[in-house]
Formats: structure tokens, sequence, C-alpha cells
């Protein structure tokens, strides 16, 4: 098989692209004629270009714009939210001032010095002292109020104590530790809680 | 078409999640063809295509308006079709075997209605041999081949899409043609 310049099989290509010049076109024509290798060189180029070309037409399956939708992320609000309330201090103070004034908070404020504990199994209680006892592992948060709590063992969670004193050594504590003493703080607590809580919502949706 | 499409893009943008289930409608045969010619295999293809539409999505705000959409969305999608194929290399032949399975369950589908039996097989070889051909083509000559051929684009859309100069698409579309060449001639 004789070797041709390899302009020709480029002018083929340029050809097949549609933006072969007329001089290219004349002179590969004229090559053609004379050039059965080439002939078939370009021939088969055509071919491959008519089978590809036959590709039946393919659709995407009958769910699938269903599908897309549905795999969608959903819009985040609560991103939304929070950067709004940074936004806007002042209306966020005026939320909070509501949140401060409901019924729920000042219902909730403690007018007795009546101890009371969150209930758990493993705690041990004598009079108004808390103990989790060491080697006991307590899970959730614990609320103290007019009474001292003391950790010996572990607590998987938040520890607040109202109106009394939280006493620990080799505690572990995973969550917070927060001591209150004053009204004030106690309503800070709340509000704090009730914020919280109102994010949790938002962010939930 | 452009502009219900950028109007649908606006209200996209403005949160109505919804007005992008007209984008998806217009888009999606030619999206998940391409992957489909790309990869070889339905299951695979339906996944790419869903991803390119849903990354689409997220990044809806960084895409420019006096561009085509069309290019943008075929972009994200030949992006992640060569980054799965890059990922699959080691089995690449035998992907390739899958993909005519798939090429002849899927036109067997279509030819039943309207071709007879004998013209059925005839045709279902062909399909069957035309995927098998392409998933042959290594990925970098195959995505200018399904481009040009398959979605017809022009080659200046191709060079957009790839992100590479026209000279370089042209060089691929030679090589691709010559390659796709010399597969059918060793029969
Ligand atoms: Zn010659």
């Amino acid at each position: 098989m004789k070797t041709c310049a390899s302009k020709f099989v480029d002018y083929m290509h340029e050809y097949l692209d549609g933006d072969i010049s007329r001089e290219h076109e004349q002179s590969l024509k004229q090559h053609l004629q004379t050039c059965p290798d080439c002939q078939q060189h370009m021939h088969e180029l055509s071919d491959t270009v008519a089978f590809i070309k036959s590709a039946a037409h393919i659709t995407a399956p009958p769910s699938f714009e269903e599908q897309v939708i549905s795999r969608l992320p959903k819009r985040k609000n609560s991103v939304g939210i929070k950067r709004w309330f940074r936004q806007h201090p002042l209306l966020m103070a005026a939320a909070l001032f509501c949140l401060f004034m409901s019924a729920t908070v000042l219902g909730s404020f403690p007018n007795d010095n009546q101890f009371s504990v969150t209930k758990k199994p493993n705690i041990v209680v004598e009079g108004q002292t808390v103990t989790v006892p060491a080697g006991e592992v307590v899970k959730g948060d614990i609320v103290v109020k007019n009474g001292d709590i003391i950790i010996e063992g572990e607590v998987d969670g938040n520890v607040t104590v109202i109106n009394g004193n939280y006493m620990a050594s080799t505690a572990v504590v995973t969550g917070q530790v927060e001591e209150i003493d004053e009204m004030f703080e106690w309503l800070w607590f709340k509000i704090k809680d009730g914020f919280n809580n109102l994010m949790a919502v938002f962010s939930n949706k | 078409m452009d502009a219900l499409v950028n109007k649908r893009i606006k209200q996209v943008l403005k949160g109505d999640q919804n007005a992008y289930a007209d984008i998806v409608n217009l888009y999606q045969h030619k999206l998940y063809q391409v992957c489909f010619r790309m990869l070889g295999n339905k299951q695979e293809a339906e996944d790419i295509a869903q991803e390119a539409f849903i990354r689409a999505y997220i990044n809806l705000h960084s895409y420019d308006q006096n561009r085509k959409f069309s290019t943008w969305l075929y972009r994200i999608g030949t992006n992640l079709c060569i980054d799965r194929i890059r990922k699959k290399k080691p089995d690449y032949y035998l992907d390739a075997e899958v993909a005519g399975t798939e090429g002849l369950d899927m036109y067997s589908q279509i030819a039943a209605d309207e071709q007879s039996p004998e013209a059925a097989v005839e045709q279902m070889e062909l399909q069957d041999r035309i995927q098998y051909e392409i998933s042959r083509l290594p990925d970098k000559y195959r995505s200018v081949i399904v481009l040009k051929y398959i979605e017809e684009l022009s080659l200046q859309e191709i060079s957009e899409i790839l992100d590479m100069p026209l000279g370089t698409v042209k060089t691929r579309i030679h090589r691709g043609r010559e390659a796709l060449r010399k597969q059918l001639n060793n029969l």
C-alpha cells in the first residue's frame, strides 16, 4: 500500500467537518480520482459517519422528571432565619422580649423554694443533695432546683443548677455546666431554652 | 425557547422549585441520551443525568444567562460522565459488553411497535453494535463523537461544553473518526 501525503487525510476530515476551503477541496477531488487507496479511505470514513449517525434516539425513562424534582435539596429555612436575626438585632430583641413576657416563662418562674430534680434512674437523692455516684453514667440533661448536685460519675448531657451548688472533682460532663442563682438568670435561661427550641423548630422544617 | 428557559430560571432563583420541573422536562432526553451513549448503561445514565440536573439546580446562581443553558447543562453532564468513566476504567471491556445488552433491550422495546420481527432483529444488531463501538472509543474521543454525531452539536458548541479550543475539538473529532473507522475495519 502506497502512502500518500498526510495532507489528503486532513482534507478528508476538513471535508467531513464541512469547513474545507475551495482550494483544499479541489486538490482532494483531483487526488481521489487518481488514488484508489485514498478513495477507499474516504469511503470508509463516510461509512463510519453514516454508521454512527444511524444510532437510535434514546429517551429518558418516564419517571425521570419526577425523580429529579424529588431529589432536589429542600430550601434551608434555618439558615435564612438565623441570618435574618443577625441582620435585625432589634427585632430579635423584640422577639426575645415577647418570649420573656410570655405566660409560659413567667408561669414557670420558681416562686417557691421547693427542691426538684430531673428524674434519672441512677442518681441518689439525699435531702436536697443529688449525687451521681462514681461509676454511674447518666444519660441526658439534669436540672436541679433549690438543691446541690455532686457528680462523682459521668453525665452525658448538660447540668443546670438553680439556686444551688455544683460540686465535682473528677466528674465527666459531656455537655455544659451552668449555675443559676438570680431570677434574671433564670429568665435568661428560659429565654435561651425557648430560643433554642424556636431554632430547632425552624431547622427541622 | 431560550426566553422561556430564562424566565423559568428566574422563577427558580426566586425560590419557585416547581419552575425547575419545566427545565428538566425540556432537556431530560438530550442529557440522558448523552449520558447513556457515554456510559453505555441505563442505570448509570439515569443516575448521572439526574445528578447533573441537581448540580445545575444547586449552582443555578452561577449560570450566566447570556449563554445557552443547554451548553452549561451539557458541560455539567459530560464532566460527570468523564469522571465516572475514569473511576471504573479497570473493567472497561466488561462494561462495553453490558452496554450492548442494554441497547438491545431498549431498542427491542422501541422496535416491537413499528417494525417486522426480521427488520427489528437487523436493527437490533446495528444498534447493539453502535453502542459497542462507541464504548470502545477512548473517552477523549467518545465525548466529542457523541456530541457531534448523536447530539448533532456544532464544533463551536462542543468546544464550549468541553472547555477546550476549537482546534483541539477538531483534532479529537478527526482522531475519533479514524479510531472508529479502524474499529469497524477490524471486524
Ligand atoms: Zn492517495
